[in-house]
């Protein structure tokens, strides 16, 4: 399977990535490379194997529920570039 | 052309944890913005989740309670979009293999009860608020919610109307809080609804193509909204046009639904499984313990209302609303025979429901306690009290004026069964009354009824109606 410049934009896209008409090229070139590479695992019959779903063949751990955390809102607000009322503050974005 | 409707629901029910699904802020509702928000949930470099096992057990306790199957092993996935709310890009929630799949709740509508399936049931993590007042044209992002606990409860395209998909949710809502699993404050938002709506012509097997309404928050709202996409779908296709896919969402001022501005690629969300968390993995063990745990449910205890205190269908129904209302039930019938725990229903079902209901308060509010409402329902059994008299002790009950016996005493409401003073008052009312008693004679057998009532009035409500009936028909005739 090879992708087009249109699937790249459309992946730049979702990322919200921007690209110019030679990077999109690049980068086309590159993730094809990639998709070779999936191609050529593909090929390998593992239908004896079980997927796995994470490289650590471990379960996950639990936490008790508790509440371990503090308010550490000044801290925290001051990272950002912008707040106001304990809010952070960013470009409106209404859906 | 007759058209049939399809719905399917999407349910988020928040989980009722102490702290978030995977960081240890509190979850409490209502706090200062941004208070209840660590480093995990505004997603700082570094930072990784870990599961809270509280989750995991409402989730698994649900799954009991539907009949579903329990993964043993399941596995979180990032879903991938972009929006200020959602600090790190991606939620985390559970896309191929979900803790819980399959299963169902019956519904009942009137006499029927009918199955409704559900697909899966997955956790996934909240996200924050939006806050779009006037910050100098800018949104204000408040991550409080950011990480609070959801389970997602996807149904079957089962639900043929807007009533019966109120059926279900209702009959969800109050299972996932008879679970404990979810506070069910609809207000808070801890129980919020999509619907999936279709329409189809009558008898055909292909579905319509599907409009998704979006963050439904009351039961009158999800109908509504689905009557007017069903009827907005049904114009559509009659017109000669045909129906979207798309999202839509609901204006309870104008009712109506209206799609969501959103692009067409906006649902591309490029799942894959969250490098940062390993399998949750449940063990028998811990499905045993749960199992075990498991409270009596609200099917269960309606079937067992219906043999052990012989309550109709309907009333089992009406008293398994919620777990309160059922205890409460049990308590006030304990120890009552023969049509006592019928009597209980009526008297819970009937005038402490609309004192209840006047008042805008669940069961838990009642002033009138399980034993003292057993009390008033012994007097009625054992005759001191007419049925008629009960409801005036009742309401003196309900206004804090004690308890049956004492108000019963204080008011002097105590039937009178005493044969002779009955004897006297039916005689009075004979001698009083000639014009009646001759039409009785005569043959109109309403008169008789007109002459109870004149013994009735004349006791003040006191006299025992069966015994005056007695007395009278044998003075008569």
């Amino acid at each position: 399977m090879a992708l087009t410049l249109d699937d790249v934009r459309r992946v730049a896209q979702l990322a919200r990535l921007r690209q110019n008409d030679a990077q999109a090229q690049a980068m086309l070139e590159e993730l094809n490379r990639i998709f070779a590479l999936i191609g050529e695992m593909q090929a390998v019959d593992t239908s004896a194997v079980a997927a796995m779903s994470h490289p650590r063949d471990v379960a996950q751990r639990l936490r008790p529920d508790r509440v371990t955390e503090t308010d550490r809102r000044d801290a925290l607000l001051a990272l950002a570039p912008l707040s106001e009322a304990g809010l952070y503050l960013v470009p409106k974005v209404i859906e | 052309m007759t058209w049939e409707t399809v719905i399917g629901l999407e349910v988020h029910v928040q989980l009722s944890t102490r702290s978030k699904i995977f960081s240890g802020a509190a979850t409490a509702f209502g706090a200062e913005p941004n208070t209840q928000a660590c480093e995990v949930d505004v997603a700082l470099p570094g930072v990784l989740p870990v599961l809270n096992a509280a989750v995991v057990e409402k989730a698994v306790r649900f799954g009991l309670a539907v009949g579903s199957t329990i993964n043993r092993r399941s596995i979180f996935a990032r879903k991938n979009y972009f929006y200020p709310d959602l600090p790190k890009g991606y939620q985390i929630s559970q896309y191929e293999i979900p803790v819980v799949q399959h299963g169902s709740i019956d519904i009942v509508l009137g006499d029927v009860t009918k199955t409704v399936r559900l697909t899966r049931a997955h956790l996934e993590e909240d996200a924050g608020k939006s806050l779009h007042e006037d910050f100098h044209g800018m949104s204000g992002i408040d991550l409080n919610r950011a990480g609070t606990p959801l389970l997602e409860i996807v149904s079957e395209p089962d639900m043929r109307s807007a009533a019966e998909a109120v059926a279900y949710a209702k009959a969800l809502h109050a299972l996932v809080r008879w679970l404990d699993i979810c506070d069910g404050n609809m207000q808070e938002g801890s129980f919020r609804m999509d619907a999936n709506v279709s329409v189809r012509p009558a008898g055909a097997s292909a579905l319509g193509t599907r409009c998704e309404i979006k963050n439904l928050n009351s039961f009158r709202f999800l109908e509504r909204a689905i009557d007017y996409e069903v009827k907005r779908q049904i114009d559509l296709i009659a017109a000669g046009g045909s129906v979207r896919q798309e999202t839509r969402l609901y204006d309870p001022e104008r009712d109506e639904t209206r799609a969501m501005r959103s692009k067409e690629d906006a649902h591309d969300y490029r799942y894959f499984p969250d490098p940062d968390l390993l399998p949750l993995e449940i063990s028998e063990a811990f499905l045993a313990e749960l199992g075990a745990s498991m409270p009596e449910l609200p099917a269960q205890k309606r079937e067992r209302f219906t043999t052990e205190y012989a309550l109709s269908a309907y009333d089992a129904n009406l008293l398994t609303a919620s777990r309160e209302l059922a205890d409460y039930f049990e308590r006030a019938a304990a120890g009552l025979t023969g049509q006592g725990p019928k009597l209980a229903a009526n008297w819970i079902n009937g005038a402490l429901a609309a004192k209840l209901n006047e008042a805008a308060a669940d069961i838990g509010a009642s002033t009138i306690t399980p034993r003292a409402l057993r009390a008033l329902i012994e007097r009625i059994a054992d005759g001191t009290v007419s049925s008629k008299i009960a409801r005036d002790v009742f309401d003196a009950m309900w206004a804090g004026e004690g308890d049956a016996d004492s108000i019963i005493e204080r008011r002097g409401l105590r039937q009178i069964s005493d044969g002779g003073a009955l004897e006297r008052l039916v005689e009075e009312v004979i001698a009083a009354n000639g014009a009646q008693v001759a039409d009785y004679r005569a043959g109109k057998a309403k008169a008789f009824n007109a002459l109870v009532g004149q013994v009735m009035k004349a006791s003040k409500g006191k006299a025992n109606p069966q015994q005056v009936n007695d007395i009278l028909r044998r003075k008569l005739t």
